[in-house]
């Protein structure tokens, strides 16, 4: 920083709720898990309490390759929160994992303007603080 | 083929508009209030000839519980026998004129006030900090705020995109779609943006909110209230205005992740509405579409079937929506450039193009008009058939 700025504010934590816990748990470890129904193994992502396919009610969460590719983009370049103020315009994502789910995050090493839908990914782990861990994703090298 | 029993049987007979936008003072209860008055005063009825009240609740009524109880109180109404406060989003104007016509044809009441208000805008602060006109639909859904994700806008790109990507939809036929609304708000002195024009050129330069869209790709937020009066065809031809009759109805619910189905409910709510009404698209004089984005617009063009699935861009490219051209589509600027009252906005267009007080904007040919709501992103959705003819 060559001018001295404010400390911006920290960025929102996620709300975690009981169903995504395992997930951010995982993240920790830099394991990346879907959730997959005990009945009928539909896998699925976010975390739901019942499988919307068969309505069962088992579950177990599952390791998948962290691979996969964009399937939409949307540019933010208003700052809803004052913490993403510095960083706009920024990419969020939606990843289409190659075992068949989807996926919000954002796309790291990688400028904005270069981040396509069919961009292929892999995930990588930024350690935001010692408790959280959120699963990113960046160009695939070699694909 | 006989005609369908609810074919014409209810009518919108008042209509009420208060100032819309930047209006502050009061709150969505308030704006309710006036909302219901004016509707009552267009009508020539009393409040004491109200006895069925449905609501749609904007953001501002938060969690007030029983929402069209707490307007009845507000209201001073009394012995009503059809009350409910309903949520579909912007599907809900058009589902409670459907409520209201369905009890009243089963003669469990004879006259409905449905509303929908909001206060979402915040006066000027007094130090002038600039504050965005969308910040109550700029919330974050749990964990994706950690990821920078807010807001109905950032949703609705997402989909946007995918439609641009598989089709090839472009920025400028998102753009064609504002322009072309805007020349309709031109003429219209209601207009939160009559007085200001609207080039291909001022989109394209206009600033990005969330890529793909632009500025003005995106609904106006407004303060305000707006409410219709339903009532029988034959209470509503001793009104003060003219009768608006309902000659068709249907929703549409898809379901699912409207990235895979790029299509809104109006694919499966078109087909009772425009049976129950006895019409074709060819019918339809006046196309009022829910336009909460320029992207809407496109896929409800589609998905009415006034072009092709993927073929919107193309369709609004040929400049046939604007003033003066083939299709009557949004002629009062829309949400996009008059006010945003949820699914109201559409009705309320509608309701004056019928009635042939549309001014300057107002249609050579407006015996039948199509209107449709929108609620979620894509997900819900009601047709209306409305007509100034009697069934």
């Amino acid at each position: 920083m060559t001018t001295p700025a404010a400390t911006p504010p920290p960025k929102p934590l996620p709300q975690i709720s009981p169903e995504m816990a395992p997930f951010f748990a995982a993240a920790r470890r830099h394991e990346l898990v879907v959730q997959r129904c005990g009945t009928c193994h539909t896998m699925r992502f976010p975390a739901r309490a019942v499988c919307s396919q068969c309505l069962g009610r088992e579950s177990e969460w599952v390791p998948v390759s962290g691979h996969g590719e964009v399937f939409s983009i949307a540019v933010m370049h208003q700052a809803n929160h004052p913490a993403f103020a510095a960083e706009v315009p920024y990419a969020v994502v939606v990843v289409a994992l190659d075992e068949g789910v989807r996926m919000l995050s954002n796309v790291v090493d990688c400028p904005v303007g270069d981040i396509r839908i069919g961009l292929p990914v892999e995930v990588t782990f930024d350690d935001v603080t010692p408790e959280l861990t959120l699963p990113k994703f960046r160009p695939r090298r070699g694909a | 083929m006989s005609a369908h029993p609810l074919r014409g049987r209810a009518a919108i007979a008042g209509l009420g508009i208060t100032p819309q936008g930047k209006v502050y003072g009061q709150g969505a209860v308030g704006f309710a209030v006036d909302a219901v008055r004016m509707a009552l005063d267009d009508a020539g009825l009393e409040r004491s000839d109200l006895d069925g009240l449905l609501l749609n609740p904007g953001l501002t009524w938060g969690d007030m519980g029983m929402g069209s109880f707490q307007l009845q109180q507000a209201m001073g109404l009394h012995n009503l026998r059809l009350s409910a406060t309903m949520n579909l989003g912007g599907a809900t104007a058009a589902a409670m004129i459907q409520h209201a016509a369905q009890t009243i044809a089963a003669g469990l009441c004879t006259t409905v006030a449905c509303v929908f208000s909001d206060a979402p805008l915040k006066p000027p602060a007094p130090k002038g900090e600039k504050q965005s006109t969308g910040a109550a639909y700029a919330f974050a859904r749990g964990w994706e705020a950690a990821y920078g994700f807010f807001g109905v806008n950032a949703m609705y790109a997402l989909v946007a995109k995918r439609h641009m990507h598989l089709y090839g939809t472009t920025q400028d036929h998102l753009g064609m779609v504002a322009v072309a609304q805007r020349k309709w708000a031109n003429r219209n002195p209601a207009a939160q943006l009559h007085d200001q024009a609207l080039s291909l050129e001022d989109y394209r330069r206009s600033r990005w909110v969330v890529e793909p869209f632009h500025l003005f790709d995106c609904c106006l937020v407004s303060n305000g209230g707006l409410a219709v009066i339903v009532t029988s065809a034959e209470r509503a031809r001793n009104a003060k205005k003219p009768p608006v009759y309902l000659w068709g109805m249907g929703q549409g619910h898809l379901g699912g992740d409207a990235a895979d189905t790029l299509a809104s409910g109006a694919v499966i709510a078109k087909e009772p509405a425009f049976s129950m009404a006895g019409i074709t698209l060819a019918d339809v004089d006046v196309v009022e579409l829910y336009d909460c984005y320029t992207f809407t617009v496109l896929v409800t063009l589609e998905d009415y079937g006034f072009c092709k699935k993927g073929e919107g861009g193309p369709f609004v490219a040929e400049h046939v929506t604007g003033p003066g051209g083939k299709l009557a589509l949004n002629t009062g600027g829309g949400q996009l450039s008059s006010f945003y009252m949820w699914g109201m906005t559409p009705i309320s267009e509608a309701v004056i193009q019928l009635r042939g007080e549309g001014g300057e904007r107002q249609t050579p040919k407006h015996d039948v008009a199509l209107v449709s709501g929108n609620g979620g992103v894509l997900s819900t959705h009601s047709t209306l058939v409305l007509s100034r003819l009697p069934a």
